[in-house]
């Protein structure tokens, strides 16, 4: 395992494009979160029911998109180039291979991760209180000290490595890097688009229940924790078991299908 | 080197026979298409999902409406038939007001000056009492659309032809005539100390509205043509005051004028002046009503009116209850993101098999290449999209009809433009995706950078609803997802109190000028495209 671990670790770190995707993760979540928070305003107590937690981490909506091609390339990439058959000579343990892969998806991702959402944080905290978010308001400033944007800042981080673990399954099973992305990006994005227009409300609640995106982001919920369609675990365990049959699917076909 | 690899077909060089050669390079590139199974499978996924989604959304809402009457709500929320009037254009109106009136035999004209224009608003979250007084909880204040003057309509049925002069509670006098038409006047308040004087002329079917600070000096506002008038109609002073709206909420107001110098001079008939409340809910009438009963009061030549609701189009909002049909579609972004995919590989596949470089060998031309690729790429997503679009409007509509929906209507014609926009918006997104992977040569970067171009943005400036609604606006105006526009197709009335947002079907740009500002990104893109396709070796 741990051979497999040193080849996976050396075809990532030694792909072009790896090191880019990655600050292009931090960059796009930092960059979003921080502009989201400086356009909102609170003039009044009365004025602003805004989740702040959730608003600072509203980057994370663009950055997931980045971590799900890191890790589709991861894959994909060695199918596009033949790559896969090398590899497989030397690792002829499929399921292995796949596991290696796996764990160093997720190390690169929770790399790039950690900075990205506590850097999103950072910037709430120091944005904020600027445009009204301030304690005599209602909002403390946020603190990881404080149990809610704790769990919302680790939760997060916890959801980027299960979109690249979800994006390596099913890259794993489709191959295809072109056709994987679209496959991701649609399964992030289609359902809360179609959730606002489900028109009756139970519905759109359903929808929210089981998308892999508006379930695992409950995690970011720090306030009207009891109107949430999912608890916020509850939501990260829905895109958990998104990410668990992925990379089930993906396992079964590496193991059944030619190379 | 190019010249050795050109093959020679009976003598002719590609070069030599101009248009005949673009069209073999469309073929060719069309057999390419044609013969990957996946593309092809994936186009027709492209237009079944589009549809199936469409009709899918359309399946779902059942509206849910609380029976208000003359005083109130009068029975539980539940499931009703709201519809709104149909105006002389076929479009959607609200038509409630207090009307004062006499038949008007013939030519003629009317009248009036108004002293004072007041109103009162229910509170916010709700406020109609029932009992005697539904009015006891509102407090003073006056919409900037309440409206007071005159009226000559064809008859007191709602979304009859009308033409008006009123002065309006913020934008001075207009004249407005068959709901859509709206032409200023004199600017300012009314008041005791600045009162308006207002005059309708009725020639045959044309009507001329004039205004006037003193009641000497007439100035010309507007003149209409109602075709159609009928030889009588009603004509006389009028009131009414359009529901306050806030983000998802809106409540009833009322407002209140005083009329003095009321004159119908030619053609008036012998008959009193009679009040009706146009449209106002009644005990029968079931739906929510933002137009509540109205009353008038005449002593000594002067008339005291209140009247509530609008004289003017409807459209989806908070004031109003009904379903656009263009939710149907939303998926337009499942086939979107289809043809993104298709649209990108549709190069990056001959670049990771290296055919590109037998492409350039047998065809030099590297724009034309380029050329013939978006048109067969655009040409087979535009007629996908218009398979799985046609079915949604009228599939869809009479889905949301049969669950107790109201949908605002639309023309033949509408529908028509509907239809072709959507199927154009997947054929120009295709394009645009083509063009991003031939300037990338890599299919997930180019379908990532254009799916968050065009499915991310509409996700944050829509569904997400985090950014304000400049940052919102901005979004769908300078990136391609001003092209989801073509959805729209309720138009915006600044005459009219509503929350214009893209979540009420409201998009910052016309249709085709967001359709535009999409094909200016695909043609940007084809250029750039073009320039490093003749520059880069292959």
């Amino acid at each position: 395992m741990s051979e497999a671990l040193h080849a996976e670790w050396t075809k990532l770190r030694t792909l072009p494009g790896t090191g880019w995707l990655l600050l292009g993760v931090v960059a796009a979540t930092v960059i979003i979160s921080a502009a989201v928070s400086a356009s909102v305003s609170c003039s009044s107590m009365a004025a602003c029911h805004v989740d702040v937690t959730k608003l600072s981490l509203t980057g994370t909506y663009l950055g997931q998109a980045v971590v799900a091609i890191v890790a589709v390339l991861a894959v994909s990439g060695e199918y596009g180039t033949g790559m896969i058959r090398t590899t497989l000579a030397a690792m002829p343990r499929r399921i292995t291979l796949l596991a290696a892969k796996a764990a160093v998806v997720t190390a690169v991702t929770l790399a790039a991760g950690i900075p990205a959402v506590l850097g999103s944080v950072l910037a709430g905290r120091l944005i904020l209180p600027g445009h009204g978010y301030t304690p005599a308001n209602g909002y403390p400033a946020l603190s990881l000290a404080n149990g809610t944007v704790l769990r919302a800042t680790v939760g997060t981080v916890l959801y980027l490595a299960l979109i690249a673990l979800l994006s390596l399954g099913i890259a794993t099973a489709v191959r295809d890097a072109a056709v994987a992305a679209g496959v991701v990006l649609g399964l992030l994005y289609l359902f809360p688009i179609l959730s606002q227009v489900a028109g009756s409300p139970g519905v759109t609640r359903h929808l929210q229940q089981i998308g892999p995106m508006t379930a695992g982001l409950e995690i970011q919920a720090s306030t009207g924790l009891r109107t949430l369609p999912l608890s916020p675990w509850a939501g990260l365990s829905v895109l958990a078991a998104w990410a668990a049959v992925a990379l089930l699917a993906g396992a079964l076909v590496l193991r059944l299908r030619d190379a | 080197m190019t010249a050795t690899l050109t093959p020679e077909r009976s003598g002719r060089s590609p070069e030599a026979d101009g248009k005949d050669s673009f069209g073999r390079l469309v073929h060719a590139e069309w057999t390419k298409f044609r013969t990957v199974r996946g593309w092809v499978i994936a186009t027709v996924i492209a237009a079944a999902l589009t549809a199936a989604v469409g009709l899918y959304a359309a399946s779902g809402p059942q509206t849910g409406c609380q029976p208000v009457g003359p005083s109130g709500p009068i029975g539980p929320p539940g499931p009703c038939k709201p519809s709104n009037p149909v105006g002389p254009g076929g479009e959607a109106v609200s038509d409630g007001y207090y009307f004062v009136h006499q038949a008007l035999r013939g030519n003629g004209s009317i009248t009036v000056r108004v002293t004072s224009l007041t109103g009162r608003s229910s509170p916010p979250g709700g406020g109609i009492v029932p009992g005697p007084d539904p009015e006891q909880n509102f407090t003073s204040a006056l919409q900037p659309w309440a409206k007071a003057g005159i009226i000559v309509t064809a008859s007191t049925r709602q979304g009859s032809a009308y033409a008006a002069m009123m002065i309006t509670g913020g934008h001075g006098v207009r004249m407005q005539y068959d709901y859509t038409g709206d032409t200023p006047g004199l600017p300012g308040a009314v008041s005791a100390a600045s009162p308006r004087w207002l005059r309708l002329v009725r020639k045959g079917d044309t009507l001329t509205g004039y205004d006037s600070a003193y009641g000497t000096h007439w100035t010309r506002v507007g003149t209409v043509s109602l075709a159609g008038l009928p030889a009588t109609v009603q004509a006389g002073p009028f009131v009414t005051s359009p529901a306050w709206v806030q983000t998802e909420n809106s409540g009833p107001t009322v407002a209140t004028a005083v009329f003095d110098h009321v004159s119908l001079p030619g053609g008036a008939s012998g008959a009193g002046w009679r009040g009706a409340s146009i449209g106002a809910a009644t005990a029968g009438n079931a739906r929510v009503s933002s137009s509540l009963p109205g009353r008038f009061h005449a002593a000594g030549g002067t008339f005291t009116v209140t009247g509530s609701g609008d004289i003017a189009p409807a459209g989806p909002g908070p004031t109003d209850i009904g379903e656009a049909a263009d939710d149907g579609f939303v998926g337009a972004f499942a086939g979107l993101i289809v043809v993104i995919v298709v649209g990108a590989m549709f190069i990056t596949a001959e670049y990771r098999r290296g055919l590109i470089r037998t492409t350039f060998a047998a065809i030099p031309g590297r724009g034309r290449v380029l050329a013939a690729k978006a048109t067969v790429v655009g040409s087979v997503t535009f007629v996908a999209g218009l398979i799985g679009a046609a079915p949604i409007i009228p599939v869809g509509a009479s889905l949301l009809r049969s669950h107790g929906n109201y949908v605002f209507p639309m023309s033949t014609l509408t529908e028509v433009r509907l239809v072709a926009g959507i199927a154009a918006l997947l054929a120009v997104t295709a394009v645009l995706a083509l063009a991003a992977g031939t300037i990338l040569r890599h299919a997930p970067g180019a379908i990532t950078v254009v799916i968050a171009l065009t499915v991310v943005t509409y996700f944050f400036s829509v569904p997400l609803a985090v950014l304000p609604a400049g940052a919102a606006d901005w979004l769908l105006r300078v990136t391609p997802a001003a092209g989801f526009a073509v959805q729209q197709y309720v138009p915006a009335y600044p005459q009219v109190n509503n929350i214009y947002t893209p979540q009420h079907g409201y998009f910052p740009l016309a249709p085709w000028a967001g359709f535009g500002v999409l094909c200016l990104w695909a043609a940007a893109a084809l250029w750039l495209a073009t320039v490093l396709l003749r520059r880069r070796d292959a």
